[in-house]
């Protein structure tokens, strides 16, 4: 028999299966960069309802660098994927004036993210302060992704992204807002840049400490494919990345949920953590959307 | 010292069901029941958070038993050659919520019956009593696809509840299930994994999953209630926190397993009390104890027993 509050993971309120929020919706992309370009809806349709099927759980949408109109245009892809598709969104922008022209037509009824803020910045001390008021306003199953980064920049050492992350989550609790509403991203660095290859063990102990700063713990999240940015085997050192991520707590990742070899890593740590009850099945269920 | 509030919450829900289908639904029955719906376990979170009320399905055996107790015997005496005579004493007299004809008599170590009779007695009580019914077969997996087919052709459009299917015996039944609307019931030997597996290959064949009742085989009392009580509640706690495979209403066969105790059945045993009571009590105490766990249909077989378990879920629910 199972006791209730014990350290088994299946005694929690809600298991966490991992959240994946799918990543092909960007104007970085030639077939998007070339939708937006030709108002094309049915390309960006399409991509939002083969992300659905593959087992997304929000599809991010980034406008890119190319469109002129960048929030005319997040406008526009958010429109036109409500069209076909019920699958939460996650409005990606540096600029906060994008991600609140897409706040003006999306439908958060089934959740929503905003992607993303800063602790603060150099000449925007207030903006974490201003996302969680978008939030608040968009209603509750709106969610933030903060990023372990301040005014300074992005911190190399685990201590500085310990600090930072309580500082977010503070913030939001001094502002009454859930901390199960955030999304701390301890920001994922290329491997392949010189002197980096200290970084994926140094998030991995952050996120050890981080799911500590407050109970229930803040979700963590992050940009998966920047790990691999540039080199070689990049779905192969995704992956196991992903797998390691996730036995420090990482409950969700902006990833390619077309990788069906990804798909499976999430599947098997799911299950291995005891998240999924096992069946000869578990590899289907999981990438049949039926969660 | 003062009571600390522990009202958990949960996320996940239990599939809500409707079996029986009335004339404006297409069939013929006077009344539906519907079950699950739970959003805590037993006891736990507020009053909106509670299933549907558990019911009752009294058992009508399509041939008469010759290996029942009397004391189990006793109030059906009359009836038990006619299951069309015995499912309106279990509605008029007893207060079954609903049928569940079993079909033991097709057996082939058993009397052997062919679909014809099973068709016979599904048409026979569907015209007797106007409840929705649970149509269960004798378990032995060659005779079953070859009869329960049949029988829920017979019934079809009644929306009832057909079982069994297994991990290695699910096709025919489900995809007959499917074409007749009705319910299934899938079947696993006290084994979460299998259980789950069971309904993630009825989903494949197209088979909706908010059709399906889980049913983890049950230990009676002093033979294994407590494995059945830990898988169902482990099933619970899963479709509670969000696992949409594991979210169906649950049954229990408490009736068959709790008359099989000797303790419930043995009459001869000075020591052990009146048998009258002692067989009712066994089977209330397994009934009591496994609605406690979550179940939403319990199968059972006399009537004081019945009536004990009817007048606890009165009480709590």
């Amino acid at each position: 028999m199972i006791a209730l509050g014990g350290a088994d993971p299946t005694s929690r309120k809600e298991i966490i299966t991992m959240i994946l929020i799918a990543e092909r919706i960007n104007g970085m992309f030639k077939d998007v960069k070339q939708a937006i370009a030709d108002k094309n809806k049915k390309v960006i349709q399409d991509l939002a309802k083969k992300q659905t099927e593959a087992g997304a759980t929000y599809l991010d949408i980034n406008v890119g660098t190319a469109a002129a109109d960048q929030e005319g245009t997040m406008q526009w892809l958010v429109e036109a994927i409500q069209e076909t598709c019920a699958t939460p969104l996650c409005l990606d922008s540096q600029k906060l004036d994008v991600i609140a022209a897409g706040l003006k037509v999306v439908n958060a009824e089934n959740g929503l993210i905003l992607n993303s803020t800063p602790l603060n910045k150099r000449d925007d001390d207030e903006i974490l302060d201003k996302f969680i008021e978008m939030a608040e306003k968009a209603g509750p199953k709106a969610n933030i992704i903060a990023l372990t980064m301040d005014k300074n920049g992005v911190p190399q050492d685990v201590d500085s992204r310990v600090a930072i992350a309580a500082e977010i989550v503070s913030k939001a609790m001094e502002k009454g807002f859930d901390a199960q509403r955030l999304f701390i991203d301890p920001i994922v660095l290329p491997v392949k840049v010189p002197n980096a290859q200290v970084q994926p063990g140094n998030i991995l102990s952050a996120m050890d400490q981080i799911k500590f700063l407050s109970d229930p713990a803040p979700h963590m999240t992050v940009g998966l494919s920047n790990i691999s940015q540039g080199a070689t085997e990049r779905s192969l050192i995704n992956r196991v990345f992903l797998a390691m991520a996730m036995s420090h707590g990482l409950d969700s990742a902006i990833a390619d949920v077309f990788d069906q070899d990804l798909m499976n890593v999430v599947a098997t740590s799911d299950m291995l953590m005891n998240k999924q009850i096992y069946s000869d099945s578990f590899l289907k269920v999981y990438a049949g959307g039926a969660r | 010292m003062q009571v600390p509030e522990i009202a958990d919450s949960f996320t996940g829900q239990v599939i809500k069901i409707t079996l029986g289908a009335t004339k404006a639904d297409g069939g013929t029955r006077a009344s539906t029941v519907t079950v699950g719906g739970a959003r805590n376990v037993t006891y736990g979170g507020t009053i909106e958070d509670r299933s549907e009320k558990p019911v009752i399905a009294m058992d009508v055996l399509d041939t008469k038993p010759d290996d029942w107790s009397d004391v189990l015997a006793e109030p059906y005496k009359d009836v038990l050659d006619s299951p069309a005579d015995w499912a309106k004493k279990c509605i008029e007299e007893f207060g079954a919520d609903l049928i569940c004809i079993k079909f033991d008599g097709i057996h082939p170590d058993k009397a052997s019956k062919d679909a014809a009779h099973a068709v016979k007695v599904t048409e026979g009580v569907l015209k007797a009593v106007g409840v929705p019914l649970i149509l269960w077969g004798c378990g032995n997996d060659e005779k079953d696809n070859e009869v329960m087919p049949k029988v829920s052709g017979a019934a079809k459009g009644e929306k009832c509840l057909i079982g069994t299917i297994k991990e290695d015996n699910y096709k025919s039944l489900t995809a007959i299930a499917l074409a007749d609307g009705h319910f299934l019931i899938g079947e696993a030997p006290l084994d979460i994994n299998i259980g789950k597996q069971v309904n993630i290959l009825a989903s494949d064949m197209g088979f909706p999953l908010e059709r399906i009742v889980a049913f983890q085989s049950t230990g009676a009392l002093g033979y294994g209630m407590e494995y059945s009580y830990s898988i169902q509640e482990r099933q619970r706690l899963a479709a509670l926190t969000g696992d949409k495979m594991m979210a169906m209403p649950v049954i229990c066969d408490v009736g068959y397993e709790s008359w099989r105790a000797k303790e419930a059945k043995q009459i001869d045993t000075p020591g052990w009390g009146d048998a009258a009571e002692r067989g009712p009590m066994w089977e209330a105490a397994t009934a009591i104890g496994l609605l406690q766990a979550g179940a939403d249909i319990i199968r059972m077989r006399h009537p004081k027993a019945v009536a004990v378990v009817k007048d606890f879920i009165n009480k709590i629910w």
